[in-house]
């Protein structure tokens, strides 16, 4: 439902403020410990969560996301598991918005139709799916948009003025802004351009548009709250909850709390910068 | 097989979008597109560009070797009794397989395009050696990605490619195969889009691939024609290629794919066997989405990529070009499947009778001509790829037989 998206971003504004917008992966380390994590994200600062659908060949994701996929396939996670995670989410949370990020395979091979229906019942707002770009959207989007969910779209630095509508066109909820060339959890962008970047993309689109790929702490977040609607943060979260893991893998008592560790600071970076309240 | 409504021609795909049917398409991340695009125009400018078609026939004859001789397997013939065979001598291109056709072409492009740097991903390592040598030749960059596991195996390779000076990167995700290998490719390339060429090694990846491949392999196809003709005055009545991504074998199939009377098999790789594990995307997998396009993958139920065997690298892979998948719906080709026995049987067979060693990859092949040949005619015309040789293979393939090299 796009409306908790409008109604999320609404509530940043009027605080003057830029959202903060976290990743994490469905199943990573254990169903349970990925729902405690998405439990506790909006109370340490999270305004949106995204939700990874685990994949076994995420084609554009760093090492870090990689291998929380595969952890979470290892214990069994799948799509039919992680919609049920949400709906016990949504069953505590009715206002945060979740979106489910991943890719195409998973959600083809469930039946997009089963799946559009699956998860709005379950309580999801839209869809970031990365191998997805304008030229298919029969495939998902516009079924996904018809279905009342958002179909988030990437922009990215080669995506230029020419191609900026086309990829804006069925775009919902809001922008998401690929900072860098390359994958997650890599290269830190030059928050210059990203800045740039981001107030170029606003002259096309009234939506909020927000920026992820390489940023890793407080000041990074503050950094790119400066130009952008919203700052989303996901390697590095799943990096803070690896280092907690044990030898096999498994959860220890310090793993939730290293993440809403983390996304606290992130959240105080994002608050430290004032913007000027909607009108 | 679905009863579908048969084209007048089954050469005239993709469509403008990249779609054979249902499959095909461009499955990738958004910062890819705009290079996508890029890459489909830079094509359909070179492909009506007969300077462009000067330098490939330039090349073809005079570094790769072409065209391959068509070779009547004679003692094959007598010993199996049925078809009369012939031999696509692919094995005899520089560089040792079919492979070089393709980078030739993607090469000349990417110079075109003023590309300097060079990735490939690669599983038996036959185009990571074409590719490093036509960027030696070029002066070009070239990384060439490799699962960890692949360049365990086919450590020959991995030497050439060093000395052709090229950098080969093991790749240590998942299952460290040829799926991985492409993906790390695929990430690379969204991280240096603007100055890098990414040359695909099958029929597979999203539109413009799997066409532009494909068109660059027909010059097998084109030749066997040709040659036949010259031989027997008439087309072949069958022909043979193994499949893994499916280059090889559209290569040779598609200048008869509307020649109705010529039968066409492709085979692919069943591994341990259809019901373990094997590598038959066609035979065991069902439509999907992966690297780029849709088409028939091995999976689980929740659409995870399941794990491909085969004793052949080169064929170790959970997907097939998205060509094939539509010549499969539609019925055009009979895809069939050999076990890695089948295949080690049919080397040893036609390195004592034709003192030819094939790669594993076309001794799955020879495998199904072994079974099929002795079912025709004597006056049947069988034409069998042999796609690479099998020197790459040697230390694998004594280690199977039980034997020490040395």
């Amino acid at each position: 439902m796009t409306q908790r998206i409008e109604a999320r971003f609404q509530k940043c504004r009027a605080e003057g403020r830029a959202a903060l917008v976290t990743y994490v992966m469905a199943g990573d380390p254990d169903p349970e410990t990925s729902l405690e994590i998405l439990k506790s994200l909006p109370k340490a600062g999270a305004d949106i969560v995204e939700f990874g659908l685990p994949f076994t060949d995420p084609m554009a994701d760093g090492p870090a996301i990689q291998a929380a996929g595969l952890r979470a396939l290892k214990v069994g996670q799948d799509t039919v598991k992680t919609l049920d995670l949400i709906r016990r989410f949504r069953a505590e949370d009715q206002d945060t918005p979740v979106i489910l990020m991943g890719y195409f395979n998973p959600i083809f091979v469930y039946g997009v139709d089963r799946f559009l229906a699956d998860a709005r019942q379950a309580g999801v707002d839209g869809l970031i799916v990365v191998d997805l770009p304008p030229e298919e959207d029969d495939e998902l989007c516009l079924p996904a948009l018809k279905a009342g969910l958002a179909f988030i779209r990437l922009a990215t630095p080669t995506t230029d003025d020419k191609r900026l509508p086309a990829v804006l066109a069925n775009t919902a909820g809001f922008v998401y802004y690929v900072s860098i060339t390359g994958i997650t959890g890599a290269a830190t962008p030059d928050f210059g351009k990203v800045a740039t970047a981001v107030e170029r993309i606003k002259r096309h689109t009234p939506l909020p548009v927000v920026v992820g790929f390489g940023v890793k702490s407080g000041a990074h977040a503050a950094a790119v709250a400066q130009g952008a609607d919203g700052v989303v943060v996901g390697s590095a979260l799943i990096d803070a909850l690896k280092g907690t893991l044990d030898a096999q893998d498994r959860a220890t008592a310090g793993s939730v709390e290293a993440v809403t560790k983390l996304v606290k600071e992130l959240s105080e970076g994002v608050r430290s910068v004032a913007k000027r309240a909607a009108a | 097989m679905s009863a579908q409504a048969q084209p007048n021609s089954f050469r005239t795909g993709p469509d403008e979008r990249g779609h054979f049917g249902q499959f095909g398409g461009r499955f990738v991340a958004e910062t890819l597109m705009p290079n996508i695009l890029e890459l489909e125009k830079a094509y359909e400018e070179a492909r009506n560009d007969p300077a462009f078609h000067a330098d490939m026939e330039y090349f073809s004859k005079h570094y790769i070797g072409r065209p391959s001789p068509l070779y009547f397997a004679e003692r094959m013939t007598e010993h199996l009794g049925g078809a009369k065979i012939y031999f696509k001598r692919e094995e005899l291109n520089h560089t040792g397989a079919h492979k070089v056709n393709n980078v030739l072409g993607q090469i000349l492009l990417a110079r075109r395009m003023g590309k300097k740097r060079i990735i490939a991903e690669t599983g038996a390592g036959q185009h990571g050696v074409a590719t490093a040598t036509l960027c030696a030749r070029f002066g070009l960059d070239c990384v060439v990605y490799m699962g960890a596991v692949d360049v365990e195996r086919q450590k020959p390779n991995v030497f050439r490619m060093n000395m052709l000076g090229a950098k080969v990167v093991p790749v240590q995700s998942g299952t460290k195969t040829l799926k991985d290998a492409m993906n790390e490719a695929l990430r690379d390339w969204v991280t240096n889009v603007s100055d890098t060429f990414y040359c695909i090694g099958t029929v597979a990846g999203p539109h413009p691939y799997p066409a532009m491949v494909r068109d660059f392999q027909c010059v097998i196809g084109n030749e066997t024609r040709e040659q036949m003709m010259q031989a027997e005055g008439r087309l072949p009545d069958s022909l043979v290629a193994c499949i893994g991504g499916g280059s090889n074998a559209i290569g040779l199939f598609h200048p008869f794919l509307d020649d109705k009377d010529v039968e066409i098999y492709g085979v692919e790789a069943a591994g341990h066997g259809l019901s373990g594990l094997h590598a038959a995307s066609l035979t065991g997998g069902r439509p999907g989405v992966l690297h780029g396009n849709r088409t028939y993958l091995l999976m689980n139920q929740d659409g995870q990529i399941a794990d491909a065997h085969s004793i052949s690298a080169g064929l170790d892979y959970p997907g097939i070009g998205p060509e094939h998948a539509w010549l499969h719906e539609m019925g055009r080709v009979q895809y069939i499947s050999a076990t890695d026995e089948e295949a080690l049987e049919a080397f040893q067979l036609c390195s004592r009778l034709e003192g030819i060693l094939p790669a594993l990859e076309p001794s799955h092949a020879l495998a199904k001509v072994m079974e099929l040949a002795p079912q025709k005619p004597k006056d049947h015309l069988m034409v069998v790829n042999i796609s690479g040789r099998g020197d790459k293979d040697l230390f694998q393939i004594a280690e199977h037989l039980g034997n020490q090299i040395v």
